[in-house]
């Protein structure tokens, strides 16, 4: 298969390539998904440990 | 039923934790290798079909997607149930973190299923078993997402869920029985050819490549998902605080 | 002295029997919007005679569904309000058999009223006699499955606001089957086709669903009351 035979994929390259277009963007945002999410989660118990950390030097005095 | 103890010992979150984080990796190079693999075979070993031109190539994302639809789904329930029977949370969360992505192949069937009918039918919505099939196992995986996203408590939520996914479980080949068998009452000229392609071995290998590598796409998606929400769980234990501390 | 399971369950049909009797007017509005909707359809479309003959099964059916499922909101939510159903659950009896016992009479307040309320509808879509009788039949089978299945939802969505919504989206899917056979089973029979084969699988949902809600809803009822 040449070049533009690929891209013209017989005609229907718009189908074909919407399909796999689509298929790329949403697989690719549930797999990132998760992984921005560990990163916001990480960041947000750091702050809280440190919160509470600092209650609780604060308390005994 | 009791289980063996050795279950136990892998269902305990940190376990769990640790395990899935030397999976993922192995299971993510996988799913790259046989992606490729597949997408190659696919474009450039398999030859046109005869009727339908290049457009069937569109059925390496299509089939892969919709069988990994049903599979999550059996996968989902299953874990719902032994979360529901035996109590164990990483099978609940396993259960939750699967949603999103099986309604996301659900979803991809349908949509591909819907680009591969435009040229074949000229129209892009044909009620053809397949298809209605999908959208009602759709309705399916929304409402499950629904119900566990509207309950409050986590361990609530993950039975109430684990309930739903197993009538669901139930309902799925009555579902399927009764659309085929409505669809076959109705067929006319909109005979599906969406299982020809008589299945030429040339096509066959890309078929099997992409869906072996959508499951460990799966696997690797659901496993971070499942240890992200268990980060968040189990915030208050120490072994996730050193976690925390020791992240990069 | 502990009365008998047996006697425990006819016991709470009276039960809800006579409360759905003093609450009557509520029950009637499920059944109006039965009515309307099909008025809607004729209204919507045109009066034709043979358009709606033709869509008199699917309408009609579609109708029953959604008027079923309006019913729902009947089922448990007063005895969840008011504690009734917490004792329900706590007594020695089999949740499973008390739900079921909730559900006929739930049944006989809203399915049974449906069936008799088809032939009207017949009339207003133009659908004939065997027609019309083939739609009884279906609905003779069909709504106790509606009410079996509907229950599972109801007891899912129990405790959640504007659970009303959700509710539909749970179990309008579950439907579908009975839908698909019963429209069919009315249009086969308009063209002098055998329905033995739709009647069937009404039957293996409807004993389906005897055995099975009623343990599922059970399960669900517990999870929503704690």
């Amino acid at each position: 298969m040449t070049a533009s035979e690929f891209f013209n994929m017989g005609g229907y390259a718009v189908y074909v390539w919407s399909s796999y277009g689509i298929a790329a963007v949403v697989l690719t945002w549930i797999f990132i998904s998760p992984i921005l999410n560990r990163k916001s989660i990480i960041k947000e118990l750091r702050m809280k440990y440190r919160q509470q950390q600092r209650q609780q030097q604060e308390s005994p005095e | 039923m009791k289980l063996p103890a050795i279950v136990h010992k892998f269902s305990s979150p940190k376990n769990f934790y640790t395990m899935s984080g030397k999976l993922i990796p192995w299971f993510t190079w996988s799913f790259g290798l046989t992606l490729l693999a597949g997408l190659y075979y696919g474009f450039f070993v398999a030859p046109p079909d005869y009727q339908q031109g290049e457009s069937y190539r569109i059925m390496f994302v299509h089939v892969p997607a919709a069988w990994m639809s049903m599979f999550i789904y059996m996968v989902m329930a299953t874990s719902g149930a032994i979360g529901l029977i035996w109590r164990i949370k990483t099978a609940d969360l396993m259960a939750s973190a699967s949603a999103p992505i099986g309604a996301a192949f659900t979803f991809l069937a349908l949509v591909t299923g819907s680009l591969w009918g435009k040229p074949m039918w000229g129209t892009y919505w044909v009620w053809d078993a397949r298809l209605t099939s999908e959208l009602i196992l759709l309705f399916l995986y929304l409402g499950f997402i629904a119900l566990q996203a509207s309950i409050e408590d986590p361990r609530n939520a993950a039975r109430a869920g684990a309930v739903l996914a197993i009538v669901g479980v139930v309902n799925i080949p009555i579902i399927h029985y009764s659309v085929e068998w409505w669809s076959t009452l109705h067929q006319g000229a909109t005979v599906t050819k969406f299982d020809k392609p008589s299945i030429h071995i040339d096509m066959l290998i890309p078929l099997l490549l992409m869906a072996v590598s959508f499951k460990l796409y799966y696997a690797s998606s659901v496993l971070m998902r499942a240890r992200g929400e268990i980060l968040r769980r189990e915030q208050n234990s120490r072994w996730v605080k050193e976690v925390v501390e020791n992240d990069g | 002295m502990t009365p008998s399971t047996g006697s425990a369950f006819v016991a709470l049909i009276k039960r809800d029997l006579m409360l759905s009797y003093r609450h009557r007017n509520e029950l009637l509005n499920p059944l109006l919007f039965f009515v309307i909707v099909v008025t809607l359809f004729p209204l919507g479309m045109s009066p034709e005679k043979i358009m709606l003959q033709t869509m008199a099964p699917g309408v009609i059916w579609v109708a029953a569904l959604l008027a079923a499922m309006l019913s729902l909101d009947s089922l448990f939510k007063s005895d969840f309000e008011d504690g009734t159903l917490e004792q329900i659950l706590l007594s020695p009896h089999s949740n499973a058999v008390m739900v079921l016992a909730k559900i006929i009479s739930h049944w006989l307040v809203t399915g049974l009223p449906i069936i008799l309320l088809a032939p009207l509808l017949g009339i207003f879509m133009y659908l004939p006699d065997d027609g019309v009788t083939t739609l009884m039949l279906t609905l003779l089978l069909g709504t106790p499955i509606l009410s079996l299945v509907g229950a599972i939802g109801m007891a899912l969505t129990l405790g959640l606001n504007r659970g009303g919504m959700l509710l539909s989206l749970l179990v309008l899917p579950l439907y579908i089957p009975v839908l698909i056979f019963s429209a069919n089973a009315v249009d086969a029979s308009l063209a002098g086709l055998s329905i033995n084969g739709q009647l069937y699988f009404l039957g293996a949902l409807l004993v389906l669903s005897i055995t099975l809600a009623p343990v599922a809803t059970a399960a669900a009822l517990k999870i929503s009351t704690e």
